[in-house]
């Protein structure tokens, strides 16, 4: 285990910051948190001040519209930090796991995979308690995630992350082509999941994302336990295996804790990509490659990109908005292509 | 030669001619059972649609007379649904096996490198904020799929080999037209939504005579004119470009070309059917595995029409007195297929 422990600080030292600037870049993480719920109570279709959000925290009265207003962005900014930390973690564990640069949930296909088996649950078999489209969330993110880690693994190299992003985008499409077929059926089903579909924070009430945070915070506890593992991980598969980690067994719980973030991310606010490509990167410029700093920080930084996703797609097209699912999306493909496009000389693709 | 199909993989190289001609044997013997299957299902089609036709009465439509509700049925539902699906289908495969060759990778087909969605994502900007629902539509589509293909390659260009660059940057593309798409969706009406939706899923309910002479003319005038050529400059690209460049090809014109005819091949159906799910992509890859041959591109495409034709034909007949849209037996079905598709291309090498 010393040896272990020498090796994984031996990495650290190479890699990563000292620790007071970790601990500042946690403080910075932290006080943009703040500041992004605080934007995100405020700004708006219509803007309140400070003062009558303060006074619809502390005191209440019905009978306040401007009270009213804070109150109904109260449950999506919620929503926004829940789905934000399960989507930021899940995405940092999925990179480290995989040694993967470009693992997403969506691009890897889980958020389809959710989708899809949400609505068939939705549609088909009658489920309406939050707990029973959790649970079809779960299902569908595992077996997507099982058939495309075994479809890329396939192969003399294994799973490569191009194989990966390549099976996952493949099986998204298959996915999303049934999803759709299955919303045709009828128009209430479709009206009924056209904005859920995109991703949304806007209408869910606030004891859906208040019912979510339990599973979060397992999954988060399952996936920041094999922290150190994907630390080992990064230096190849053989060096962590020769250190003394199962790896098979790791990479199982890391998948539950994975499936269990992205699914219940997707069950209370519909698919949204790109939020778990983005925050790890980001959140590696400060903290560096360590997993027992950068996985935190994601579970910090991810709340904090979505809140501001959130706000910004309400605050920019008046009186409509534009959800949270196309916000990411929009920020995170050209991202996505500015770190294939500079990523392709070091990172072994 | 009776088939110019055969003929694509041009003069046997010398030293090896009897595999060159057992190839080319296979291809047109797969085309010729490819043909055969399509049309028996064609055939069955007119009897058992979504209604069952008394067979006595099609087969006196079919004699050229007259007869009350079965004439209508057949000349003006049954007979321009399969022309366009099968036209559809043999554009679709056309396009995603040049993609495919020319990528030198079977999942490089332009519904999953965003092509696909490119024309999607126009055409229903044109459906929903425009209203259009004619030609209009097409040009959308077109202009959709070559201003997605052109960012994809510019992104992409490196000068080396840009084949797994394209691939990821077709996927992040895409991911956002997809986005795009479910953004339009939710600002429309439920009623155009539920339109755009059934459009988005793959369909020929709203087929006619119409849109399959356009498709005919469209495509066919492609396919003639332009595909022989591009086809003959694909074989030197697939060498590379440099020897391409050496043996005097034009390389930047001929991949130019090469770009516009297979996202007009994609994009054109996509219009008229919406974007029939893994037709592009697995037209290739199947009729390549029947014949036991690299991918043949005018195999590929009556392979592709085959699949729309057949898929078509179990639409309309897997629930009694319920047509399900043909797009999702394309997607169903197509989705093992896929998976199968995953792994081999895998396990040779050629996924990444």
């Amino acid at each position: 285990m010393t040896a272990t422990e020498s090796t994984t600080r031996q990495a650290q030292e190479r890699t990563g910051p000292r620790l007071p600037r970790k601990v500042g870049a946690f403080l910075i993480l932290g006080a943009l948190l703040a500041v992004a719920i605080a934007a995100s109570l405020l700004f708006g279709a219509r803007s309140v001040s400070l003062g009558t959000a303060s006074d619809a925290l502390w005191h209440f009265d019905p009978n306040n519209g401007d009270q009213g207003v804070v109150a109904s962005r109260f449950a999506r900014t919620v929503g926004a930090i829940v789905v934000g930390a399960a989507l930021g973690l899940a995405g940092a564990g999925l990179q480290g796991l995989t040694r993967n640069p470009l693992a997403d949930t969506g691009i890897l296909g889980l958020n389809a995979g959710s989708s899809m088996s949400v609505v068939v649950a939705i549609a088909f078999l009658g489920v309406s308690s939050l707990a029973g489209i959790m649970l079809a969330a779960f299902i569908g993110a595992a077996v997507v995630m099982t058939l495309v880690y075994l479809v890329a693994s396939v192969g003399r190299e294994g799973a490569t992350p191009i194989k990966l992003a390549l099976g996952g985008a493949a099986l998204a499409v298959g996915v999303g082509a049934m999803t759709n077929a299955i919303l045709m059926v009828s128009d209430s089903t479709l009206d009924r999941f056209r904005k859920w579909q995109i991703g949304s924070l806007s209408s869910t009430p606030i004891d859906t994302f208040l019912g979510a945070i339990p599973m979060v915070a397992l999954g988060a506890l399952i996936l920041l336990s094999t922290a150190r593992v994907s630390n080992a991980v990064a230096m190849g598969d053989d060096t962590a295996t020769a250190l003394g980690f199962n790896l098979g067994r790791a990479r199982l719980l890391g998948s539950i804790g994975v499936v269990i973030l992205a699914g219940t991310a997707t069950a209370v606010a519909g698919p949204i990509a790109f939020v778990g490509l983005m925050i790890p990167h980001a959140v590696r410029l400060l903290v560096g490659s360590d997993y027992r700093w950068l996985m935190p920080g994601s579970l910090l930084a991810g709340p904090v990109l979505l809140l501001a996703a959130d706000t910004v797609g309400r605050v920019i097209a008046p009186p409509s908005e534009i959800q949270v699912g196309v916000m990411c999306a929009m920020i995170g493909g050209p991202l996505f292509i500015l770190m294939m496009r500079s990523g392709m000389k070091s990172v072994s693709l | 030669m009776s088939q110019p199909a055969a003929d694509e993989s041009g003069p046997a190289p010398q030293g090896a001619p009897d595999k060159a001609a057992v190839r080319r044997n296979l291809a047109r013997r797969t085309a010729v059972w490819m043909a055969l299957a399509m049309v028996l299902t064609i055939i069955a089609y007119l009897f058992w649609g979504r209604d069952r036709l008394p067979a006595a009465e099609v087969l006196q439509v079919l004699g050229g007379q007259k007869v009350p509700g079965t004439s209508f049925i057949i000349m003006s539902d049954r007979l321009p649904r399969v022309a366009v699906g099968a036209l559809a289908g043999a554009g679709l495969g056309i396009s995603g096996a040049l993609f495919q060759r020319w990528l030198g990778n079977p999942l490089a087909s332009p519904d999953v490198i965003g092509v696909g969605y490119g024309a999607s994502a126009a055409a229903v900007l044109a459906m929903i904020t425009l209203g259009y629902n004619d030609w209009r539509l097409n040009a959308f589509a077109l202009a959709g799929g070559l201003v997605v293909a052109t960012l994809i390659y510019w992104l992409s260009a490196s000068g080396k080999r840009t084949g797994p660059r394209l691939i990821l940057a077709g996927l992040a593309i895409g991911a956002m037209l997809q986005a795009l798409i479910q953004y339009l969706l939710t600002q429309a009406q439920v009623n155009t939504a539920s339109d755009v939706m059934h459009w988005l899923t793959g369909s020929l309910s709203s087929s006619n005579w119409h849109s399959a002479l356009v498709l005919l003319i469209s495509l066919g005038a492609i396919g003639v004119v332009l595909l022989p050529f591009v086809v003959r400059q694909l074989k030197m690209l697939e060498l590379g470009e440099d020897s391409a460049a050496a043996l005097g090809v034009n390389v930047s014109r001929a991949r130019m070309l090469l770009v516009i005819v297979a996202v007009a091949m994609g994009a054109l159906p996509i219009a008229m059917t919406g974007p029939l799910a893994f037709v592009a992509f697995l037209a290739g890859p199947i009729s390549a595995a029947l014949s036991r041959g690299p991918i043949h591109i005018p195999l590929a495409g009556l392979t592709g029409a085959a699949l729309v034709v057949v898929a078509n034909f179990f639409a309309a007949n897997l629930f009694a007195g319920f047509a399900l849209p043909v797009g999702v037996i394309t997607g169903a079905f197509g989705a093992p297929f896929l998976i199968w598709i995953l792994v081999r291309a895998n396990s040779t090498g050629s996924g990444a």
